[in-house]
């Protein structure tokens, strides 16, 4: 508990250090806001962003954009990869389409993301679904072709005869941990693509859109709040994640978790 | 009710280069209704692929097995197993994992965890019903790895060297909880061990095998009762002579 404290406060510290020497180096040091926005050039940006309404219409759409590619990489990502991992079949079939899309870098996607879907939600989302979809699938896959043998055999000795009572009660559970730390990495991978989706002009709203377009005008203590939002987002993201995951999913395994 | 025909059992595995490991070559065993039957032998004699070939995770290459009159051709929760290393499913608490079983069997949530606490129960772990399987001690997953086979009411238990990584004292302890186990339920087990001391202490019936490819050297009958004395003389007698076949046998090879 003391610990505890002790941490907290020499946290506050830190970052109260940092903050003032940055004031100072931004005053009197490099003396242009341009160059280096300070501290209060951005609490009053922030306060003047807040006020003006913009923010939390970006971060929603920013939200919507994010949701949607995890979710559809989700959606798919994990099924195909139960397919490949469980049936060698599958596994021979889809693995040398996979490989040969994988390398693709995820923002080499955004041509077509606008040809297909236009500027709309659907289009950032699918930057951020070929961001997120990989790192999905080969966990998914991984965790299932390292199920324990003696699992899946105490499951057949115990009365699941098909290959979906298998998965559904053996081998699903079993791979959950390797899973969530596969749809973390993915959160990680689809929030960046996000950033640059948006960038790159695939919305005209969102975090990352916000970012550039101040940058067009010059107003970089507005784009230094867009950067602090964007990985202050990110972070509460993956916290809220891996809370779900220990508290919810996990608790089997009692701590020791991704 | 519950005979176990081993007849004419052969397993070969192949090899990387084309070649085979002949673990099992001409084993023939009958096992009796309600018989405590033990299977020692050198390391590598094949007592596990027999055990997997008669719960049916594996397939005999020459030869059968037959219960009841019936082919085994595949695992069946008839045939119950208790694995050596930890098999529990960790994802599941005691309850969850002894009611695994029934649960495949469709039984309704009540009943099975009814039935599944009697089985905890039956193994002294009631105050662990809602443990998770690591916060069991060895001695205890392995209690619940035999009340999970248990509740499936299996007409045979086989078991892999269950206790083996336990330590001695709460080896000894196990041995008298299952000898109590299999008086109440009447099963039929066959149980593996590199444990002479455990072989004579538990089994009605020894069976020797000799080192790969595996095949039966000598059947012992003990028809001492239960409980036994470890430091009788008969006890040390009959433990002599099946480490001196075991031996014997390692020397030749
Ligand atoms: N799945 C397998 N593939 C290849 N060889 C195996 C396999 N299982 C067992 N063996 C071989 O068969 C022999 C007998 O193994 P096992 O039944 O585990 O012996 P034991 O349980 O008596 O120590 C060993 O030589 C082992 O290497
Ligand atoms: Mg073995």
């Amino acid at each position: 508990m003391k610990q505890q404290t002790q941490k907290r406060l020499l946290g506050i510290a830190a970052v109260a250090v940092v903050a003032i020497v940055w004031q100072i180096i931004a005053d009197y040091v490099v003396g242009r806001s341009f160059i280096l926005p300070s501290v209060t050039d951005v609490a009053s940006a922030f306060i003047n962003l807040l006020g003006s309404g913009t923010l939390l219409t970006d971060l929603a759409v920013s939200l919507e954009h994010f949701g949607i590619g995890i979710i559809a990489a989700f959606i798919l990502g994990v099924p195909l990869g139960i397919l490949m991992g469980w049936f060698r079949v599958a596994d021979h079939l889809l693995d040398p389409i996979i490989e040969t899309l994988r390398p693709i870098p995820p923002l080499a996607w955004i041509p077509f993301a606008i040809i297909w879907f236009g500027l709309t939600t659907q289009a950032a989302g699918f930057v951020i679904f070929a961001g997120a979809f990989f790192p999905i699938l080969t966990a998914t896959y991984a965790a299932f072709r390292d199920v324990p043998k003696v699992f899946v055999e105490a499951g057949k000795v115990l009365g699941c005869d098909t290959s979906f009572e298998l998965i559904r009660y053996v081998a699903l559970p079993a791979a959950v941990p390797a899973i969530a730390s596969g749809v973390r990495i993915a959160m990680g991978v689809g929030w960046m693509c996000l950033v640059a989706a948006e960038m790159f002009g695939v919305s005209t709203y969102g975090l990352g859109y916000q970012l550039w377009h101040n940058y067009y005008l010059h107003q970089m203590p507005n784009v230094v709040v867009y950067m602090l939002i964007l990985g202050f987002t990110g972070l509460i993201i993956d916290r809220i994640f891996r809370n779900y995951v220990d508290k919810q999913l996990l608790r089997w395994r009692a701590g020791e978790v991704a | 009710m519950s005979g176990v025909s081993v007849a004419n059992v052969g397993k070969a595995f192949p090899k990387e280069d084309g070649t085979f490991t002949q673990a099992l070559e001409g084993v023939n065993l009958e096992i009796g209704d309600t018989e405590f039957i033990c299977l020692v032998g050198p390391s590598g004699c094949g007592k596990t692929t027999l055990l997997r070939i008669i719960a049916g995770l594996e397939t005999a290459t020459t030869g059968s097995v037959t219960i009841e009159g019936r082919a085994v051709t595949g695992p069946d929760p008839k045939r119950g197993m208790v694995f050596q290393e930890y098999s529990l499913f960790p994802w599941r608490r005691v309850i969850d994992n002894v009611a695994f079983g029934l649960e495949m069997k469709g039984v309704g949530k009540e009943e099975r965890r009814r039935t599944a606490d009697r089985y905890i129960e039956l193994v002294g772990l009631s105050q662990f019903r809602d443990a998770y399987p690591y916060e069991l001690s060895g001695g205890m997953r392995q209690r619940v790895a035999i009340a999970r086979a248990l509740a499936n009411d299996p007409d045979v238990l086989l078991m892999d060297e269950p206790f083996g990584a336990l330590d001695a004292q709460t080896r000894n302890h196990m041995q008298k909880e299952l000898l109590s186990l299999w008086k109440q339920t009447k099963k039929t087990i066959v149980f593996v061990t590199h444990s002479v001391d455990e072989a004579v202490y538990l089994a009605t019936r020894i069976v020797v095998l000799t080192p790969r490819p595996g095949s039966i050297r000598e059947v012992i009958e003990i028809p001492w009762p239960h409980p036994r004395d470890r430091t009788s003389p008969e006890f040390a007698e009959v433990r002599r002579r099946v480490l001196r076949m075991i031996d014997e046998s390692e020397n030749i090879q």
